[in-house]
């Protein structure tokens, strides 16, 4: 397992990761935590000419409050993100996604930023993103712009951050409140998701005001299962979520391999939302 | 004088702690690849992409040009040493470097020796090979189709895929049995291919000094006397001058013990360079590659009379071996022990048949935990006894007790001719049953399915054959299956043992100075172990098949005895008695009658070096060769309990019961080690684990993305329960043990699924039982087969 010859660059800020990746031309690439990236590269799937390592680098490792929203840098791990306190009471739902992925191992090297570039239809933070309307901060030698999560997601392993670009951090509305579950279908502790379905629900009066629902790995980007979050609303009881959830799979193509059919997929993807509702909202 | 206390000296019994660990647990293992030698070059092998195809060129050009490149191997460098091809452990021939065709996908194409492994690595990318793809074949069915293309056309007399029919049985007796039947049960099923993909991956170093002609090997191997006799047949070097060395074992499970290519022009690779070379697999080529276990389709039948007994038992199975027959096995038994099937049960008539079959997959077979095929045995066995309780309308407990052989019918004679000699085998369901609450089951499960739950019970009783030989009996290509022990007691008391064995996670360390501490008195801290070095070990067939402790283990209190004997004289010397006169007891001879005289085992050995008596040799020292009566049958009744979700096909074992009956328990906690081991391993092969191909004959599952391997999250607990019954013919009663579990485990957690969902008509889910099959088994109420059905004929 040994990948093929690259060069390496450490950069400290993001101008200096900026100007290495221009250096570096088009073969260039971001290194993160590198949970994902160094198995592409062992397995020689992908040979870079030039790394730019970006863990090092301050301004895109924090987890911050501003402007209202949680602003989770880039190069924050997984780690980071579901011990911080303000993850977990503002944005609960990304806390409880994150702890799903890999292992204890893995959670301290890789990064929210890079499982979102990376951008693999079984990961199970973007359909967090995606659900919650997330925020993307992507720098370029032109300047810093904002991508809505709807946008940033653009098929399998394909983002709108350019080659020459960096994420720098993703930003989350406040969820204060919210009543989250992640539901998570797979086999093994360390094992990605077969399907998975992350839940947001507001309550009101022992009945659901508001509900946002993401899935993992029923297509070729995470998906947002709108229809239902409307079904959803005024529902009181499990026979509510259950009526609902029997369209959380309308819409989905997805693809069949050993772990499922596409007919099994979408059955997944029923009952599992039918699962992530019901332990956010609590309903019997 | 107290007598010594044998569990404070770490004697028979004590769960004492295993001495490896102390290193391996600080990092101090020594695995291959932590050995480096001065000068030592790094080889890396280029394998086929392709599962099926003519190689019309190699092109190693660009290979060469890369600085740092020492050597580049192909086919061609290997035939102008007649090393292209090497003999199987099955009497068939596998190639080393392919020079005619590619005839799985991982094959090993060609060799870049470089001076470190990334050069190697990036060379290796550079060699340019044409193929020709061929149609791959990736099951038996297409084998044995009519317009099959012929995968060993390099064989003379091999006009088709077909490797062996091999049967064995009485045909006659057996369809009479069946004519004679009020009920006959048939079963149907594939026993997926899986790997039991060690820790370590497999490599070697290989180091010949022409100064000397001696060539050592550093070695993954499980049998390195094996190796060594090998070496010396293919590679034409004198015995004398080849020393393998198997240092630490990050895991076998049967993986370590076939020959491999990469050895083989690692050798090579040394020889010509002049120069060590190492060559370490990485883990998707241990995967692609290496022996594997299973592939195996049934066609069973059993005859029953209304009132429960079966009067016969027939079973045909299909294997699929890959592109060569390289099962490592005895040599009488061409599909090796699969008639060990149905030994725990009182059948007076069987009959089996098996087809072997040639494709374009990685060669195997035997590999996991497996006793040369026992694993499928009992699989096929306790899922045939499942169906036909269940076709009979039998309770399954009922319907085992009917049929198990009962204590005072020992020995017992098999229907396939073997001799199982000791058991109590219902005591041990019995066990079970109770602690699985199995009375009350059937209520509980009808409760639970009126609140939407499916529970189910699986019961799998089995013992099976470990320990080969006898030598009569068991050989692998004509060397004979004893195995062997020397102990060296130094003059301080202290001693050094080597056997023939090669432990890898078995614990050899602990428990064969157990044996001796047993058998001398000599604290098992007093006693170091040591395997694998050839030059230094004695003669050994190794260690798989559960065969360590069944022949190595008694060699080792064989060769204590001797050592006994002779301190026994040395103590008369040193008491002034007649031999006659002196009476043992652990640790200490004494005068009988006077028992405060006495001299310690101490005493003796270093008199031994300093007062022998006149005419005898000095020292205290000896080896024992042994080659066992018979096989050892150890008993298992393994009981699950799982809970099917109906949405989704996930199970849960709700709670296993694992009653072992392995005789004498040399180290009960080494003992549970091995049992918790193999059910883990067992539930990975129930639940997720199998190497399947696509229509192209690629790998699906060389990876451990695909191939899943079970962890502490998901393994459930194991309630383990013991029963003694020592083996009569042991010298310490022990049986073996180290593959019970991974046997006789799978068709327990099968059963108790199938239990669960087969009120909708459901008699059978291949394996691995994944949600997916789970739920379209109990959706449609029908079988869910994980391979393409193979003809009956
Ligand atoms: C055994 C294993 C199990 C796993 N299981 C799961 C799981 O269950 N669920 C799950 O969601 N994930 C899982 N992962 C993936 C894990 O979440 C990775 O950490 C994550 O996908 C990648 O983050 P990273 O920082 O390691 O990125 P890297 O591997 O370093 O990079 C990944 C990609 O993102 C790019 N990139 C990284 N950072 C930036 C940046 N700031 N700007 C621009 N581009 C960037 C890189 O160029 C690369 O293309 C698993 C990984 C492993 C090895």
């Amino acid at each position: 397992m040994i990948p093929a010859a690259f060069e390496y660059t450490k950069a400290t800020t993001v101008a200096e990761a900026l100007a290495a990746l221009q250096a570096g031309g088009e073969d260039a690439k971001v290194l993160g935590g590198g949970q994902s990236l160094l198995p592409v590269l062992r397995l020689r799937l992908n040979a870079p000419s030039v790394l730019v390592d970006c863990s090092g680098i301050d301004e895109i490792s924090g987890i911050r409050e501003e402007g209202g929203k949680v602003v989770i840098g880039a190069g924050a791990t997984h780690h980071a993100v579901m011990n911080n306190a303000l993850v977990k009471s503002s944005v609960p739902l990304l806390a409880q996604a994150t702890a799903t992925v890999a292992d204890p191992q893995i959670r301290h090297r890789g990064t929210c930023g890079g499982s979102m570039v990376h951008a693999d239809p079984r990961a199970d933070l973007p359909p967090v993103a995606l659900a919650l309307d997330a925020e993307f901060q992507i720098a370029g030698s032109g300047g810093q712009r904002t991508v809505k999560a709807a946008e940033f997601f653009q098929g399998p392993f394909e983002t709108s951050v350019g080659p020459d670009e960096i994420l720098v951090s993703v930003s989350f509305p406040k969820y204060d409140g919210w009543s989250t579950h992640y539901e998570k279908f797979n086999r093994t502790a360390q094992a990605w998701s077969i399907v998975g379905v992350a839940a947001a629900v507001r309550m009101d009066g022992g009945k659901i005001a508001e509900a946002r629902i993401g899935l993992t790995n029923v297509g070729g980007t995470p998906m947002r299962a709108s229809a239902i979050e409307q079904a959803l609303v005024g529902a009181s009881s499990l026979a509510d979520i259950e009526a609902a959830a029997a369209r959380a799979s309308d819409g989905l193509a997805p693809f069949a391999d050993d772990d499922a059919d596409e007919e099994f997929r979408l059955h997944l993807a029923r009952v599992l939302t039918k699962r992530a509702v019901a332990a956010a909202s609590g309903l019997k | 004088m107290a007598p010594l206390d044998e569990l404070k000296i770490g004697g028979m019994g004590a769960s004492r702690r295993r001495v490896e660990d102390n290193r391996f647990i600080r990092g101090k293992g020594r695995y291959v690849d932590d050995i480096v030698l001065p000068g030592m070059l790094h080889m890396e092998v280029l394998r086929s992409p392709v599962a099926h195809a003519r190689i019309k060129s190699i092109d190693t050009s660009a290979a060469w040009e890369i600085p740092g490149v020492r050597l580049v191997l192909t086919g061609e460098t290997m035939a102008a040493r007649n090393l292209a091809w090497m003999p199987t452990l099955s009497y068939d021939t596998q190639a080393v470097l392919a020079t005619d065709k590619v005839r799985f996908q991982g094959q090993e194409v060609a060799a870049v020796v470089a001076d470190d492994p990334y050069i190697a690595k990036d060379a290796c990318s550079k060699i340019v090979v044409e193929y020709e793809q061929l149609p791959p074949i990736v099951n038996p069915v297409q084998a044995q189709a009519p317009d099959a293309p012929l995968i060993r056309d390099d064989k003379e007399n091999q006009p088709t895929n077909k490797i062996f029919d091999w049967e064995i049985g009485d045909k006659a007796a057996t369809d009479r049995a069946f004519a004679e039947a009020d009920v006959i049960s048939k079963t149907e099923l594939h026993y997926p291919r899986s790997h039991p993909s060690p820790l370590e991956p497999c490599g070697s170093i290989a180091d010949y000094d022409r100064a000397t002609g001696k060539l050592t090997v550093y070695m993954t191997t499980q049998a390195p006397h094996i190796i060594r006799a090998a070496v010396a047949m293919v590679a034409e070097l004198p015995e004398h001058m080849i020393r393998i060395v198997s240092p630490d074992l990050g895991g076998g499970f049967g993986n370590k013990v076939p020959i491999y290519p990469g050895y083989v022009v690692s050798i090579l690779a040394s020889i010509l360079t002049e120069r060590p070379v190492k060559w370490i697999e990485d883990k998707s080529g241990n995967l692609i590659s290496t022996g594997f276990g299973r592939d195996v389709y049934l066609q069973g039948e059993i005859a029953m009379r209304k009132d429960g007994k079966i009067l016969g038992m027939r079973m045909h199975t299909i294997s699929d071996h890959g592109a060569f027959y390289a099962d490592a096995q005895p040599t009488k038994f061409k599909i090796g022990l699969m008639h060990s099937a149905f030994a725990c049960y009182d059948i007076p008539a069987a009959h089996l048949t098996s087809e072997g079959w040639y494709t374009n997959k990685a060669p195997g077979g035997v590999a996991y935990r497996c006793s040369f095929r026992v694993t499928e045995a009992m699989f096929f066995q306790e899922r045939m006894i499942h169906n036909a309780a269940n076709d009979l309308g039998m309770d399954q407990a009922e319907f085992r007790r009917v049929n198990l052989v009962k204590d005072d019918m020992f020995p017992y004679r098999t229907a396939f001719g073997f001799l199982t000699d000791s058991g109590q085998y219902k005591k041990c369901l019995d066990i079970g049953l109770e602690a699985i609450g199995y009375q009350n089951f059937k209520a509980e499960q009808e409760e639970a399915r009126k609140r939407g739950k499916l529970l189910g019970i699986g019961i799998s009783t089995m013992t099976e054959p470990l320990g080969a030989g006898n030598s009569r009996e068991y050989d692998i290509i004509g060397i004979k299956m004893f195995d062997s022990a020397e102990l060296r007691v130094h003059m301080t008391g202290k001693a050094i043992l080597r056997t023939g064995a090669k432990t890898q996670g078995q614990g050899h360390e602990t428990t064969w100075a157990q044996i001796v501490a047993h058998e001398l008195g000599i604290p098992a801290d007093d006693i170091v172990v040591e395997e694998g070095d050839t030059d230094t070990a004695p003669f050994g067939m190794g260690t798989y098949a559960s065969r360590s402790t069944p022949v190595a283990g008694a060699a080792v209190a064989m060769v204590s005895r001797k050592i006994r004997a002779k301190a026994r004289k040395i103590a008369a010397h040193l008491l002034e008695v007649s031999e006659e006169d002196i009476e043992w007891e652990l640790g200490r001879f004494y005068v009988r009658g006077n028992p405060e005289r006495g001299v310690t085992i101490q005493d003796c050995a270093l008199a031994a070096y300093s007062n022998v008596p006149d005419g005898m040799e000095p020292g205290l020292e000896n080896n024992a060769y042994y080659d066992p009566p018979n096989l050892t049958w150890p008993f298992a009744a393994y009981i699950c309990k799982v809970e099917v979700d109906p949405a989704t096909g996930v199970w849960d074992v709700l709670k296993f019961v694992a009653v072992d009956d392995c005789g004498v328990r040399i180290n009960p906690m080494v003992v549970e080690g091995q049992i918790m081991g193999g059910l883990t391993e067992a539930y990975a092969m129930a639940n997720m684990q199998y190497i399947t191909f696509d229509e192209e004959g690629n790998c699906i599952g060389a990876n451990y993305m695909d191939y899943l391997l079970p962890t502490a999250w998901e393994t459930p607990g194991f309630e383990l329960h013991e029963v003694v019954t020592p083996c009569p013919h042991h010298p310490i009663g022990a049986k073996g043990i180290g593959e019970c579990a991974t046997v006789g485990g799978p068709a327990a957690f099968v059963n108790a699924v199938i239990n669960a969902i087969e009120h909708t008509g459901v008699r059978n889910v291949d394996m691995p039982l994944m949600p997916n099959r789970v739920y379209e088994a109990l959706k449609t109420g029908s079988d869910i087969s994980g391979m393409p059905p193979v003809r009956v004929d």
